[in-house]
């Protein structure tokens, strides 16, 4: 579990280096840990010395899907997957096609400027329009669930634009 | 007049009710709204000076909750505070205020009251019977004419003090507004703790006056919008508790919970029917949200209301079921809609700029509030068919309005922009009177139950 925790704050430290200069659909953070329900976690990674990656892994799909490939980004009140979030979901799909056995879920999120119940539904949808994504380009529909956590789980900590829209979000994630 | 035949005189016209779960005045209730659908306003110009002194304890006696002399005081003090906090009145006492006599009870010093500028006058005692319960005693008496104008009595255990406190700051009220009481009630909500990106947050519920707080979860799990079943036995909330957003109804005195349907969907925004045999609730299948109900009873047949392609959310029944108010963007932005129980007549009421969310119903039927999101959220309220809309609130972000069961109050709860702390607030019909509930943690989804029977 310590080497676990140690290579998350590596991850992290690479995601806020490499902000800089990110379009307006870049984020700076990666979610926050769950406290303690099913939350798709970080995979516990078996003993493996420093540095090294466990293929199939979330800490593998996190490196081979790219900076901030694990998610895409929505405009407000919109669920809509754009050609910049199908070539996102394209190189999550080309991984799980080399891990047949993984499973993902899609967290779907919004940001702050809505109401709660309106928020899960629209996080619902957000999470929907990524596994449909997903699934017309070939990626088994029973690997993929989704769950809505509505403006609860903010990626993004400020009260701004450029906050809001990374939050607006369809994070996935793999589960074992 | 010997103690004797005061309580002679007392037992002639208070009619005592014993039992922990119902309290009964004497007092015929005020008389019902009329049916003027305009709003009949506080005059807030005019606040009434009303001098509470501490409740008499002819025969001070310990109680589990207390010495009776000591809760003399905190009865005079709950009534005072409730008057205060509603905005209509300003109050003087107990502390400041000369003790009274027991004879004093029914024979006010008027001179004396009308000296210190006292318009209404509230006076009482309390007594521990031989069966360990309280009896308390609530006159009012107009200072100016120098008359009775209303009294009751309660027999209460000694833990219940509070509600007949309240009763007796329900009764005032309701005498001197000509509205429905409402202080007598309860408060379902979140409690919430911890940083933005990691709230904690909690099942909690509370007297209407943030006292007799409680915990219901403990935070291992996230819970959101909360409602009070009508007979205050059960709650329906939202939990993450198996991981997917699920409603779930919690039975108070059983420390249980089930699921309201056994669908693997994701269910949210519960609401019950006013009679409480019914259960609204919002479903998304396979991305769409659509309004259902159910039996509350647990073993009936999910009926779905809805059937747009966009996200239909919310929902709240009329007070005479017959109706439901709920969210919907069919037409592109979130706007109200008003349709029948049974889904029939679906039709959009708002038509202002803006958005418009988490329509609730007032159980007086006259209003419907509702958050508007033009930049900020606000909180406002319009008719039933849409008109006469107005705001009450003015911050950066006011949501969830929930009706004081009068129909005169609003609770929301208000998040602080950056920090995304939240607090409770309420607010009265005018805009004005606008108070911060106080709760030992932030808050959130206050849920306002009826008054107690």
């Amino acid at each position: 579990m310590k080497t676990n925790t140690i290579k998350m704050a590596a991850i992290l430290l690479a995601s806020t280096a490499l902000v800089a200069g990110c379009g307006k659909k870049k984020v700076e953070q990666l979610p926050p840990a769950a406290e303690g329900t099913d939350y798709g976690q970080t995979q516990p990674a078996p003993d493996a010395g420093a540095g090294q990656i466990v293929p199939g892994s979330q800490e593998d799909f996190l490196q081979q899907v790219g900076q901030f490939g694990d998610r895409i980004l929505f405009e407000t009140d919109r669920f809509n997957v754009d050609a910049e979030d199908q070539a996102t979901l394209q190189r999550q799909a080309q991984w799980l096609a080399r891990y047949p056995n993984t499973r993902i879920t899609v967290e779907g999120h919004a940001d702050e400027r809505g109401t709660r119940d309106y928020n899960l539904a629209l996080g619902e949808r957000r999470a929907n329009s990524a596994k449909n994504y997903l699934i017309s380009i070939g990626v088994d529909a029973s690997r993929i669930e989704t769950v809505s956590y509505g403006k609860e789980r903010p990626s993004a900590l400020g009260s701004d634009e450029q906050a809001w829209a990374q939050n607006r979000r369809a994070v996935t994630v793999t589960v074992k | 007049m010997t103690s004797f035949s005061f309580y002679r005189k007392l037992a002639s016209f208070l009619l005592l009710i014993v039992g922990s779960h119902s309290l009964m005045a004497q007092t015929p209730p005020p008389a019902p709204a009329t049916d003027e659908p305009e709003l009949v306003e506080f005059d807030t110009s005019k606040t009434r000076s009303i001098a509470v002194p501490a409740l008499v304890a002819p025969a001070p006696a310990d109680t589990p909750a207390g010495n009776s002399a000591a809760l003399g005081r905190q009865i005079a003090e709950v009534i005072s505070s409730d008057l205060r906090a509603s905005g209509v009145f300003e109050t003087q006492g107990p502390n400041g205020l000369r003790a009274i006599t027991l004879p004093e009870v029914t024979a006010p010093q008027f001179d004396y009251w009308k000296g210190r500028t006292v318009e209404q006058l509230v006076q009482g005692f309390v007594r521990v019977g031989g069966d360990g319960n309280l009896t308390v005693g609530c006159y009012l008496y107009d200072v100016g004419f120098g008359n009775e104008t209303t009294r009751l009595g309660f027999n209460v255990p000694p833990r219940e003090w509070r509600r007949a406190a309240h009763k007796c700051a329900d009764a005032i009220y309701a005498k001197l507004t000509g509205e429905l009481p409402f202080f007598d009630s309860r408060i379902a909500y979140i409690a919430e703790t911890g940083p933005k990106g990691k709230r904690v947050k909690r099942l909690a519920i509370m007297d209407s006056d943030g006292a007799n707080h409680r915990f219901i979860t403990n935070g291992q799990s996230t819970a959101l919008t909360p409602r009070f079943s009508p007979n205050y036995k059960s709650i329906l909330y939202l939990s993450y508790v198996d991981g997917n957003p699920r409603i779930y109804v919690y039975d108070i005195d059983a420390g249980r919970q089930r699921l309201i349907t056994q669908s693997r969907n994701p269910t949210f925004a519960p609401r019950w029917s006013p009679d409480g045999q019914t259960i609204l609730y919002s479903m998304a299948v396979a991305g769409n949200t659509d309004i259902y109900k159910i039996s509350a009873s647990g073993n009936g047949t999910p009926v779905k209301l809805t059937t747009s392609p966009g996200i239909d959310v919310g929902g709240s029944f009329s007070p005479d079921g017959r109706q439901i108010v709920f969210k919907s963007d069919r037409s592109g932005s979130q706007q109200i809609y008003v349709m029948n129980a049974d889904g029939s007549n679906q039709r959009r009421i708002s038509f202002g700029s803006g958005r418009y969310a988490t329509p609730e119903w007032s159980p007086r039927a006259d209003l419907i509030a509702y958050t508007r999101i033009a930049g900020d959220f606000r909180v406002g309220t319009m008719r039933p068919d849409g008109s006469g809309e107005r705001l009450l609130t003015d911050s950066w972000q006011d949501e969830a309005p929930t009706w004081a069961p009068n129909g005169r109050v609003i609770q929301f709860f208000r998040t602080a922009k950056g920090s995304g702390k939240t607090s409770i607030w309420q607010v009265d019909l005018t805009g004005s009177n606008e108070r911060q509930l106080p709760t030992p943690v932030d808050g959130s989804d206050p849920a306002w139950g009826p008054v107690l029977p």
